[in-house]
């Protein structure tokens, strides 16, 4: 178990990088604590796997570092790093039973034939696949194979860092929920350091202590859970988070207050004069449908979802969502919407902008 | 639900029943015919029965041409396979150089059977072959002509030569069929060189490994023009295998009956081993699925 560092980390896969445009990971700094588990939660090709590629040493960074507890590891080789990796599609060996598939990477550095036993039935019981220990991999499903690709990862308990690349997207919803948990269980009894990637924003949330989104080669928020929904550092971690995601709604901000359309928003905290593309960002469940005053909006639909009812509407043209209560209804005089004022966020060129507290 | 007939359909057929027989069956039955009579000449035929039959087993000429054609065969594939799986393993994966070895193999492959025995026929003489002239020149007996070691090893290295690159053609599809990921796992899992080969490679490849082994097995139980040019079967009948003995004793001596039935049982040991490697073959996939 490691913490891992990274120093000034970059990432090209054009040998010549001439902007930062040509970054498939844009400069980064980051301690990854040890014994922490992360997910690592971004929308597809944004640099997701590539980061994790290069801290497991599949991928050489075009710059920076990445360090093992302070030890320089950035040339060294896979097998040097010693970390488990799992990967969005199977891989099995199919020639081999699935204990020697579980047993392959112990088997390979050497270890104790008992050990590698008494491992090897362990693993088998906590995926689940006891009885089928002796079938060959060959001909099972696309579910077992994975549950097999994770006991690999998991068979050997000296890793630096377990690191998953979407591992349970060829897994049914069922399984997926089991596994999560039984991944979640493993970390809490091993302490591993663990990095998931997805981009399900549940089996993100659900996995990890903190969460840590990207967005077009950039980190662009860490946190817990709750920070994300409360405070997004960026409009696509609220927008990506939640769901639906946060509104973002163009405005202008002076001192206490946002005018949208020429209707004032009253703000929780004070600003100085902004400059740039300035937006307030209000989650839908801090929106309320009111019959007056506040904006002037036009329902588009009503989605009821069973917990809570999702009302689409229209706001000065561009869409707003609004979560309603199951019990609240809907009736045709309720034309405006009101914010919680506490909630509601305000961004600068899609960065959160602090406000002081009046 | 009532089955519709219809026997119109048997007339949609009829081009491709008339073809067959006229390229197939009307000749394979011309040898049938052949093999169970006898002729004095003046196109005079007599009942023959089973006869060539039982005298084509019974001769020696038959067995140790049929025991020379296994050999050449076996030793054809001990050498063939490996070798093309080894030259696809080191190609490069991706790139100019990957096209580059791509079609510098392919060349043998587009080269015609008598063209390619003529290459060799003259590459191998003492006088004037590249070959032929420099080992000489070294000192070692090289004359595939009189020398019975010297004719099969020509015409084994010439096959070797000619057909290596279909191996490893269809070796290298298999190689890359397989995704990145299975090589990144294996880093991982801190496999060696040789656990990759045998674990992930090998087995990945199986499917295309057996249509090669197929492939280069019936080829070479058929094999005739390149061995003929270059040595005539010869020094003596060192290097008269199946095919070359049967036109022998076709063209060269004009015993249309045995060679009647020796077609006949060439034909169905053919049929015979085709069976069994595509039953092999089926096996496989089935357990790869």
């Amino acid at each position: 178990m490691a913490e891992i560092t990274l120093d000034n980390l970059a990432h090209s896969y054009s040998p010549n990088p001439k902007g930062e445009g040509d970054f498939a990971l844009k400069e980064l700094n980051h301690v990854w604590s040890d014994g922490e588990a992360y997910a690592l939660l971004g929308a597809s090709g944004c640099g997701k796997s590539t980061l994790l590629n290069i801290i497991s040493g599949l991928l050489h960074p075009s710059q920076g570092r990445i360090l093992f507890d302070g030890k320089d590891v950035t040339q060294a080789t896979t097998a040097d790093r010693n970390i488990a990796q799992v990967f969005q599609f199977p891989v099995v060996y199919d020639t081999m039973t699935v204990r020697a598939n579980l047993a392959f990477p112990l088997k390979n550095r050497g270890a104790d034939p008992k050990y590698i036993a008494e491992r090897v039935q362990r693993i088998g019981a906590m995926i689940g696949m006891e009885a089928e220990l002796d079938k060959r991999a060959r001909g099972l499903t696309a579910d077992a194979k994975q549950k097999i690709s994770l006991g690999r990862g998991m068979v050997r308990e000296d890793v630096n860092a377990l690191l998953f690349d979407e591992p349970l997207t060829v897994i049914d919803p069922h399984m997926k929920w089991e596994l999560r948990t039984q991944l979640k269980s493993l970390h809490h009894d091993f302490g591993h350091t663990m990095i998931y990637v997805t981009h399900d924003q549940t089996e993100a949330l659900t996995f990890a202590d903190k969460v840590v989104v990207m967005y077009d080669g950039r980190v662009v928020q860490i946190g817990t859970p709750q920070e994300l929904f409360d405070t997004p550092q960026h409009t696509f971690v609220g927008y990506f988070i939640g769901s639906p995601g946060m509104n973002v709604i163009p405005a202008t901000v002076t001192g206490k207050h946002a005018i949208v359309h020429g209707n004032e928003v009253e703000l929780a905290r004070g600003y100085d004069a902004l400059d740039g593309k300035v937006e307030i960002g209000v989650r839908p469940e801090f929106v309320r449908l009111t019959d007056g005053p506040g904006l002037p909006v036009t329902i588009r639909r009503v989605e009821d979802v069973g917990r809570h009812k999702i009302v689409r509407a229209d706001l000065f043209g561009s869409p707003i969502n609004i979560l309603a209560g199951e019990d609240q209804s809907i009736s045709p005089d309720m034309t405006h919407i009101s914010f919680d004022p506490a909630r509601v966020n305000v961004y600068v060129n899609d960065w959160l902008k602090h406000g002081k507290a009046a | 639900m009532e089955k519709t007939v219809n026997q119109k359909a048997w007339f949609l057929i009829l081009p491709v029943l008339i073809l067959v027989a006229f390229s197939a069956v009307i000749p394979l039955m011309t040898v049938v015919n052949y093999s169970v009579q006898d002729t004095f000449g003046q196109n005079q035929f007599f009942w023959a029965g089973l006869e060539w039959f039982a005298e084509m087993l019974e001769s020696d000429r038959m067995w140790d041409a049929l025991g020379r054609q296994l050999m050449f065969s076996a030793i054809i594939l001990t050498i063939q396979i490996p070798l093309g799986v080894f030259v696809a393993l080191n190609m490069p994966k991706s790139g100019f150089w990957s096209s580059f070895c791509l079609v510098v193999m392919s060349l043998p492959l587009l080269i015609p059977w008598n063209v390619v025995g003529t290459i060799w026929q003259i590459f191998g003489r003492v006088d004037i072959g590249l070959l032929g002239y420099t080992l000489d020149a070294l000192g070692i007996s090289y004359n595939y002509t009189q020398d019975t070691f010297a004719a099969w090893a020509t015409i084994i290295v010439m096959d070797v030569w000619h057909w290596t690159s279909l191996v490893a053609l269809l070796a290298f599809a298999g190689l890359k069929s397989i995704p990145d990921a299975y090589y990144q796992a294996a880093k991982i899992d801190q496999a060696s060189r040789w656990a990759i080969f045998r674990y992930i490679e090998l087995p990945k490849m199986m499917g295309v490994l057996m249509i090669a082994i197929l492939l280069r097995f019936m080829d070479s139980f058929m094999i005739y023009t390149e061995p003929f040019v270059v040595t005539g079967g010869g020094p003596g009948n060192a290097t008269t295998l199946l095919s070359i003995d049967l036109v022998k004793m076709a063209l060269g001596q004009f015993d249309l009956g045995p060679a009647a039935a020796f077609s006949i049982m060439y034909y169905l040991v053919i049929l015979l081993i085709s069976y069994v490697f595509y039953t092999v073959m089926t096996t496989v996939e089935k357990n790869e699925g």
